[in-house]
């Protein structure tokens, strides 16, 4: 079947003219047809755009053109803004906003030759780990569609598990990525911030915002991040830095490969979730790698420290949105407060509107220092703590997740303990390192995931431990029941 | 009254860089385009779109700090200030808060009395400018134009050391004469490209402490200042004597009525909610390039105004008067380089007499001088080898200026060459005296006034051609019976 092939078995059958793009392009538009009135993992499927941009990806490989993405299908996580295809980053606010120019993630991998098949739903502005506050209904998870896919990439997520694409743009801005990925059983990577241009990708907390990828394994998702990655003089948090070849570093033995863990990650860790981790621990074990214990006393101020930040960045992000020039605009207003009240009270959702309002309190005169301030040093601190834990440590591993996917609706009235989902994942936004959840077994018949934190620009050494993972376990392999 | 008030003004000007393009983005930043035709994705606040900082006006702004003689921040940080408006399409104005890249510096003002005396500045900042709504010709509608947002604005702010109105005028006519020298900035007032906010308050002579100030926004041209802070100078003291307090607040000028009008209260400022931006890293300088941007800065106005008043051994008004913009003193040591430097003063008194006045009458800049400085240095010349009077040399500057031919060409064309042969001068005198005999007895008799009028007579026979100096000798001996 197509869909259970890795992306470099399609590149193969692409190369060998046993298949076309339009035709691989087909099978997978034929999927989503089929499965997402239900998984609601797209917003805005693109079917007639992808067959074009398929059939001159078949003319670009008959002209002489090779290359790994060639007319290989992708979703775009809608928060990347695509030239003449609405993006509306979840939100009511941006219904009707068709972007008018591509954004650098998306400009890169169509000059590989990806194919885009449409945007992906998500929380809304990337606010929320459950897609649940995405105005486009939540996503459900195909391993069991009575639960949350985690967010906020939930439909990028929930599409590569389901194989509806063969991989799948995210980002993630305090696990956005990983959390996801580790409910959805696939392989999800965060890259070092700066690694990747956020040029075009609309801001949530600009310092903690980072664009990646989701695929079924370590190996596919080096060839799109080596497709995705690099410098962007319109990005000014972008690093000139040389990409490396990813996919060639995949197959590095991990003899000798020294692996933190984090006291901090395993305290209090459920049991079955530490069963799990051990598990995968064991593996690494199994292929040379060896352990040391490692403490950031720091990191449980993670959480806290996150909800000043990113609110902050988001009260002043999202101001753009005043019904002026783009979005949604309220009917008829009385006069220029009326319609700057109007249309952000009703074009944005009750967790925007939250994290608005909290981040315009932290920065408030009389609490800017009390809050702000205050979780600059803390971010510093952990930062620090980090920096001194990779002088010892190659990478860090730990838990993705505390728990498998939960209910939906179970806790979307009750944003801290939704918020405490985060608590693993959100350190490394904080130090903007690269991090990676890797599918390591089930609780309940639901994926659960190992995260793998590294220093920064050391993507390359995490996909190298992942792959070697992979090729020693199956888990990653595994697909949803009625996806097959 | 007013002896027994001291004022206190500071001020914040607002330069617009003359960068290119604009200070985040790649627009043009020309001004007078239609609405919205220099306005990229960027400059419209488009979703996901990034600032990239521009270098240019990074540079503009190092060479103002150097230009002042204040410290370069090694880093500096840009900061969102944050509030509502539809012309400020990010909903923030990306500026600078905390670490400025300009730091403390200062400049002299010469007084009335000829004195100088320091101004100091305290910082100045990079920020960028917003756009502009527009009410005219639209019915229940505002129009906004987002070509000027996005345009580099350097903030210069002053300490609080100006006791009066001409200070302060005098403070903002030398920095706008720095931005000019520098050519980081147009200095167009009309077009707003150079304003200022004026912040003033009074306080009884003697008095330590400062008393509440009240900002007035925008003033766009020299005279607006000095009316607008005599208007708010009186109002504050009036207030005051008359039992009131003066309240901190936002003022603005009208320059129609002549008057200042409060827009709104300390209490109903905004919370600008200022924090870095993190879309754009700490702006890093290092010593090269601070040393590179010094080794390309032109020479002072001060420093200009020094050399012309010790090579040219000119008074420091003409040294300061010629040298306050660079095209006027390019122009002058371009006469005295023809001329030579031992008649730069002669040069100096006919740049700023006759050329000033000449310019001014037709409204013309220097760089549009009807009469070049190759030509004046000839014009100058034929006084200096008495070819011509210093008299005659302004009927000739005239014919020059309207015909635009050389001044030798003039001299020959209308026969205005001085007469310095003796015999021929003699000869006129002899005639004069002759035809005179009254007044010729009436001045040996003691009437020495009637000097004049022989001068005159004899000039008038040779269309004041007769060379002066030569003309007063021959007179003098022939009144007395001379030969």
């Amino acid at each position: 079947m197509l869909h259970t092939r890795t992306i470099g078995e399609l590149a193969d059958s692409l190369e060998r003219r046993e298949i076309s793009s339009v035709e691989l392009t087909r099978h997978f538009l034929a999927r989503i047809e089929r499965f997402d009135p239900s998984l609601n993992a797209l917003i805005t499927p693109t079917p007639e755009r992808a067959l074009a941009e398929a059939a001159v990806a078949d003319q670009r490989r008959s002209a002489g053109e090779r290359g790994p993405l060639l007319g290989i299908p992708l979703i775009h996580k809608d928060i990347f803004c695509t030239d003449g295809v609405r993006t509306s980053c979840g939100s009511r606010m941006l219904d009707n906003f068709v972007a008018p120019y591509d954004a650098t993630v998306v400009a890169r991998l169509k000059a590989a030759g990806a194919v885009m098949m449409g945007k992906a739903n998500m929380d809304e502005f990337a606010m929320g780990s459950s897609n649940e506050t995405s105005h486009y209904g939540a996503v459900k998870n195909p391993w069991d569609e009575a639960k949350v896919p985690g967010g906020s990439s939930g439909g990028s997520a929930a599409a590569v598990a389901a194989r509806l694409a063969p991989f799948a743009t995210g980002t993630d801005t305090g696990g956005s990525i990983r959390q996801p990925a580790a409910l959805t059983g696939v392989t999800g990577i965060k890259p070092t911030y700066g690694r990747v241009s956020r040029y075009g990708m609309i801001a949530f907390a600009s310092s903690l915002d980072q664009a990646g990828v989701f695929a079924p394994s370590a190996a596919d998702a080096a060839i799109v991040m080596r497709a995705m990655s690099g410098f962007d003089p319109r990005d000014s948090t972008s690093v000139d830095k040389p990409v490396p070849d990813y996919p060639a570093e995949l197959n590095a033995p991990l003899k000798g490969l020294k692996i933190g863990l984090l006291k901090e990650f395993f305290d209090g860790l459920e049991g079955r979730n530490g069963a799990l981790i051990g598990a995968a621990l064991d593996v690494f074990r199994s292929l040379g790698a060896q352990t040391a214990d490692v403490s950031l006393p720091s990191l449980p101020l993670s959480v806290p420290t996150y909800y000043v930040v990113a609110p902050a960045e988001c009260s002043s992000n999202l101001s753009r949105f005043d019904g002026v020039r783009f979005g949604y605009r309220c009917e008829r207003p009385s006069d220029l407060l009326d319609m700057y009240k109007r249309s952000r009270g009703e074009g944005f959702g009750a967790e925007v509107k939250r994290r608005i309002m909290t981040g315009t309190y932290v920065l408030s005169a009389g609490y800017f220092d009390a809050y702000y301030l205050k979780a600059q040093k803390a971010r510093q601190l952990i930062t620090d703590e980090f920096r001194a834990a990779f002088e010892r440590v190659d990478l860090l591993l730990g838990p993705t997740t505390p728990t498998p996917a939960f209910g939906i609706g179970a806790k979307i009235d009750d944003p801290v303990t939704m918020y405490l989902n985060d608590i693993y994942t959100i350190g490394a936004n904080l130090a903007g390192l690269p991090a990676l959840s890797a599918p390591c077994g089930f609780i309940d018949d639901l994926p659960m995931g190992v995260q793998l934190i590294g220093p920064h620009f050391a993507e390359a050494r995490l996909l190298n431990a992942a792959h070697r993972f992979q090729l020693a376990t199956d888990w990653h392999t595994r697909i949803p029941r009625g996806y097959a | 009254m007013m002896q027994d008030w001291e004022v206190v003004i500071g001020l914040e000007i607002h330069a617009q860089l003359a960068t290119k393009s604009k200070i985040f983005s790649g627009a043009a930043t020309t001004y007078g385009a239609p609405p919205n035709s220099q306005a990229c994705l960027v400059d419209l606040a488009y979703p996901g779109v990034l600032p990239v900082l521009n270098a240019e006006a990074v540079r503009m702004a190092v060479k103002f700090g150097l230009g002042i003689g204040a410290k370069i921040a090694n880093r500096s940080i840009f900061a969102r200030k944050n509030y509502f408006y539809p012309d400020l399409p990010k909903g923030y104005q990306i500026s600078q808060y905390e670490e400025p890249v300009v730091g403390r510096g200062s400049l002299q003002i010469v007084l009335d009395d000829g004195t100088t005396k320091t101004i100091g500045v305290t910082r100045a900042h990079l920020e960028e400018d917003a756009g502009k709504s527009l009410h005219e010709g639209l019915a229940n509608a505002s129009g906004i134009d987002l070509n000027r947002a996005g345009t580099p604005l350097l903030e210069i702010v002053s300490e609080p050391d100006m006791r009066s109105a001409k200070e302060a005028v005098a403070y903002m006519k030398k920095i706008h004469t720095l931005v000019r020298y520098l050519e980081i900035c147009d200095g167009n007032m009309q077009e707003g490209s150079f304003r200022c906010d004026a912040n003033v308050s009074v306080r009884p002579r003697g008095q330590e402490k400062f008393g509440t100030r009240a900002e007035i926004k925008n003033l766009n041209s020299f005279r607006f200042v000095e009316k607008a802070i005599h208007y708010e100078v009186a109002r504050q003291i009036e207030l005051i004597e008359s039992g009131g307090r003066v309240v901190q607040e936002t003022r603005l000028y009208d320059s129609d009525k002549d008057e200042t009008r409060s827009m709104r209260s300390k209490e109903e400022a905004n919370d600008y909610r200022y924090f870095p931006d993190p879309d754009l890293l700490p702006l890093e300088i290092d010593a090269a390039f601070i040393d590179s941007v010094r080794a390309s800065l032109p020479e002072l106005p001060d420093e200009k105004a020094a050399r012309f008043a010790a090579e040219f051994r000119l008074s420091p008004y003409d040294a300061g008067v010629l040298s306050a913009s660079r095209e006027l003193g390019a122009y002058f040591e371009s006469v005295v380089s023809l001329a030579g430097a031992e008649h730069a003063k002669l040069a100096a008194n006919w740049v700023m007499g006759e050329l000033a006045s000449a310019l001014n009458r037709d409204n013309l800049e220097i760089g549009e001088s009807r009469v070049a400085p190759k030509a004046l240095a000839g014009l100058l010349a034929r006084i200096v080898d008495e070819t011509i009077s210093g008299k005659i040399a302004k009927e000739v500057f005239e014919a020059m200026w309207s015909e635009g031919l050389g001044a030798d060409e003039i001299i020959d064309a209308k026969g205005l060459r001085q007469i310095t042969d003796a015999g021929a001068i003699g000869a006129v005198i002899d005639a004069v005296i002759a035809a005179n005999p009254r007044q010729l007895a009436d001045y040996r008799a003691g009437k020495d006034k009637l000097f004049g009028f022989f001068v005159g007579q004899v000039m008038k026979a040779t269309q004041g051609k007769a060379n002066p100096v030569q003309l007063n000798e021959l007179l003098k001996a022939k009144l007395s019976g001379g030969p």
